[in-house]
């Protein structure tokens, strides 16, 4: 398709696209790209068949396999009146497809200082109060193109249970279609975001090895063997990394 | 789901498996590893970087007549966006202590380091939005020794082996020495680390790793570490001001040749702004985007060596940029997913890769650049491969074992991300083993930097991928996430101490058009405008007609006229 092949020398790849696109081997069909009408390879994702249609896309791409959020999309199929969501760098396009990209959701973040807030319900009624606005429809469920129980965490949040936003939000790529849908207008990501990093500062359990071994770095305790290894000749180091043992 | 044809081929994986999941309950390698002669062997018959037209030398700037990647020589053979006579230096749209160019992992740790220790004030100028970077999407981990079994040294000896012992000492030192302070450092900033029941982090291993060292949070481990440091950066409007859709095209230098700031240029109006900056942080992470050799990348949208041109043509020299990392375990099937990565903690977790009989044919954690040269030669020479239906070739990588050996909903609930990846397609990576090949994955080199991050330019500092020096020609697993942090953190500390004390000059662009004319003398002829900034992936139909514009050669104008893979003739 548009992408490079993998493994593949150049010479090959010439010779598949040579004199165009590559329609031979390809099915197309229409999908409307913020309503205009584009043929389209069967089997694309929604990003690779923007891209097909020859927009160069400057918002609406980050990471481009489903880790960044920056290619949140919403589409509608032929027929049927649901808004449905997605990330355009992993949903497949379809016949009939209409589809616009929202690459920034209007948002505000709270700004605090986490070393003065504690991992409780307060943290939340006075950062992100609109949670508590949640009706429990599940819409930000519903359209979570990573698949969580978004609105499970929300709750979770109102009963001040940060262990559980944070395990339930973990996965979440902030693409923002939950707050754009959610019609108690919550920002469920940006929430989920302060509980991860809450319970990570508060509710972890320390490591007592980890205390150690920085202290031990502090003390010089590896000053020693660093002299030694830095000043081995490439031969010597060799020898010794062929003869480490391993866990 | 896979096609029909690779029934057999997979009838043959469960087969075997059974003997194999024996194997890798064993304390013994499941494979027998390489020693020094096999691995160069291996490298050198089959590592894309060995291939005759993989290199040649580069006829401008600091390392003019070295050997560099024929893209990298591409690259910095190439024109500014910029006239310099145009340029308004006498009247700065912006002023700051510190310009960091990069909003990734190494970005946000030099803001919040130089402004805690030091009270700096700095400008993130990033292309696309904050976080749009590879530190987004590392999924395995990050390697600290951290547990009682390991040791810093014994990671420095890790590293070394893995880079060939071509690494400079003092960066690995550093590296591995600052690793379990950089643990504590994100725990405390909220990180959620993977941890056993009593609070001890849960290591695995990486290719190339004696100890178990590799620390993780899920398979999403840089999307937390990303998201923490961003939300922390984002807490500080007033030290730190974030400006998205503004990539740097250029470094502005001071009459005595120190670095002043950068020009950016803005993604949406096409204007370009002038900064001046006590100093300067290059934190623009790697270059996956100009698709080397053809490949497939793992890398983000925006990765495409920007720092190390405009770095180039201010006078900083390059280090190992003639040396290419391909990640073993790129996606081959489904088409899709083409070229997405697929994480090493795969096999860190027991996970193997087979050739189409179902049998081992490498240690399955070898350093990096041995296990893809393996898995190529395999496919290219003892024709173990399985052909997919758009002509790709990969080789198995049996993840059902992973819940063998770990019990069930290990997977599951360890490598979510990757899971998801597969599932869309209809392959249930539990059951069902990957099919995966090399994909092109990290820039070894860079521009050198010291422990301190400093470069040949004072007051220019380098973090993170586009540093050159700390992983020799082969980075291992995890050493890349703990890279932006301990040296995002050192650049942030040096950076920001020598911004207290700099008195700038008069402001000069001097160098481009020094650059400009180093190009003319030395016969190169490029149409090539760079930074890249953007790939382009129009069809080459669209192309011709997007070309079909007036001047279409010329420098400036529009990011649609930037084009380095798709455009060359051999392309």
């Amino acid at each position: 398709m548009t992408s490079v092949k993998a493994g593949k020398t150049k010479k090959q790849q010439a010779s598949k696209v040579e004199g165009g696109r590559e329609v031979v081997e390809q099915d197309l069909i229409t999908v409307y790209i913020m309503g205009k009408a584009y043929e389209v390879p069967a089997d694309a994702t929604i990003m690779g068949a923007i891209e097909y249609a020859g927009h160069q896309i400057i918002r609406g791409a980050g990471c481009r396999e489903g880790y960044c959020g920056a290619c949140a999309t919403i589409y509608r199929l032929p027929g049927d009146y649901k808004i449905r969501t997605g990330l355009a760098c992993m949903t497949m396009v379809e016949e009939g497809m209409t589809l616009a990209q929202i690459p920034s959701v209007p948002a505000e973040k709270a700004i605090y200082d986490i070393e003065k807030l504690k991992p409780n319900v307060t943290a939340i009624q006075e950062m992100y109060p609109s949670v508590f606005r949640c009706v429990a429809c599940a819409t930000c469920t519903r359209s979570c193109p990573q698949g969580l129980q978004v609105m499970d965490y929300v709750q979770a949040a109102k009963r001040g249970d940060i262990a559980q936003v944070m395990d339930l939000s973990f996965d979440c790529v902030v693409c923002g279609l939950c707050m754009l849908r959610c019609p108690a207008e919550i920002t469920q990501p940006l929430m989920g975001i302060m509980a991860k990093r809450l319970y990570g500062r508060y509710l972890r359990k320390d490591s007592p090895e980890l205390a150690e071994r920085v202290k031990a770095v502090e003390e010089g305790a590896y000053n020693a063997e660093y002299a030694e290894l830095m000043s081995m000749n490439r031969e010597d180091l060799s020898k010794r990394y062929y003869a480490r043992d391993s866990e | 789901m896979y096609p029909d044809y690779m029934a057999e081929s997979l009838r043959k994986v469960a087969q075997t498996r059974p003997k194999r999941l024996e194997l890798a309950r064993k304390p013994d390698p499941v494979y027998p590893p390489m020693n020094a002669e096999e691995r160069l062997k291996v490298l050198e018959g089959f590592h894309p970087d060995y291939e005759p037209s993989a290199r040649r030398p580069v006829r401008v700037g600091p390392n003019r007549g070295e050997t560099l990647t024929t893209e990298v020589s591409d690259l910095l053979e190439s024109h500014s966006w910029l006239r310099s006579e145009q340029v308004d230096l006498e009247n700065p749209d912006f002023e700051t202590d510190l310009l960091i160019i990069g909003g990734g992992g190494a970005g946000c740790n030099a803001a919040l380091v130089a402004m805690k220790e030091h009270g700096m004030r700095s400008i993130i100028a990033t292309k696309l939005r904050m976080g749009d970077a590879n530190t987004m999407m590392s999924q395995g981990g990050m390697q600290a020794a951290v547990s009682r079994t390991d040791s810093p040294t014994r990671h420095y000896l890790d590293a070394i082996g893995g880079g060939h012992f071509e690494n400079k000492p003092e960066l690995v030192r550093a590296l591995t020495e600052d690793g379990p302070g950089v643990v504590k450092w994100l725990e405390d900033l909220g990180v959620v680390w993977d941890k056993q029941q009593d609070g001890s982090m849960k290591v695995m291993h990486g290719g190339g790793t004696s100890r178990k060292r590799m620390l993780s949070c899920r398979d999403y481990t840089g999307a937390m570490i990303m998201r923490t440091l961003m939300d922390e950066v984002r807490n500080h409007p007033d030290m730190i001001d974030i400006k998205e859709f503004m990539p740097a095209v250029e470094l502005i230098m001071d009459d005595k040749g120190r670095c002043a700031g950068a020009i950016l240029y803005s993604m949406d109006s096409e204007e370009f702004f002038t900064v001046k900056a006590k100093s300067t942080i290059i934190a623009t992470g790697g270059y996956g985007r100009l698709h080397i050799r053809g490949y497939d990348t793992t890398n983000h949208y925006g990765a495409t060596g920007d720092g190390l041109v405009m770095a180039y043509r201010a006078g900083a020299k390059l280090m190992y940029m003639d040396s290419v990392q391909y990640h073993p375990t790129g996606v081959s099937f489904p088409e899709q997913i083409a070229g997405f990565l697929v994480t090493e903690a795969i096999r860190g977790a027991g996970g193997q890769p087979l050739n189409k009989d179902g049998e081992l044919f490498v240690f399955p954690r070898e350093p990096r650049d041995i296990e893809a040269s393996a898995i190529i030669r395999e496919c290219a020479q003892n024709g173990g491969g399985i052909e997919t239906p758009s002509g790709r070739v990969g080789v198995w990588l049996d993840s059902p074992l992973i819940d063998m050996l770990h019990g069930e909903g290990y997977t599951d609930k360890h490598f979510p991300a990757m899971y998801r990846q597969f599932i869309r397609y209809g392959i249930d990576i539990t059951k069902l083993p990957m099919l995966i090949y090399p994909s092109l994955h990290y820039q070894n080199g860079g521009i050198e930097i010291n422990e301190r991050c400093e470069t040949d330019l004072p007051g220019l500092y380098v973090a993170g991928e586009a540093s050159g020096g700390l992983h020799g020609r082969n980075r291992l697993m995890g050493n890349s996430v703990l890279d932006y942090n301990v040296f995002g953190r050192r650049a942030g500390r040096y950076a920001g101490e020598y911004a207290k004390t700099v008195k700038l000059g008069k402001l000069s662009l001097a160098h481009i058009d020094d650059y400009e004319k180093e190009l003319a003398d030395s016969g190169v002829k490029s149409d090539l405008v760079t930074p890249v900034l953007l790939p382009s992936y129009a069809p080459k139909d669209v192309k011709k007609r997007q070309l079909v514009r007036g001047k279409n050669t010329l420098p400036g104008s529009s990011v649609l006229q930037n084009r380095l893979f798709d455009e060359r003739p051999d392309a």
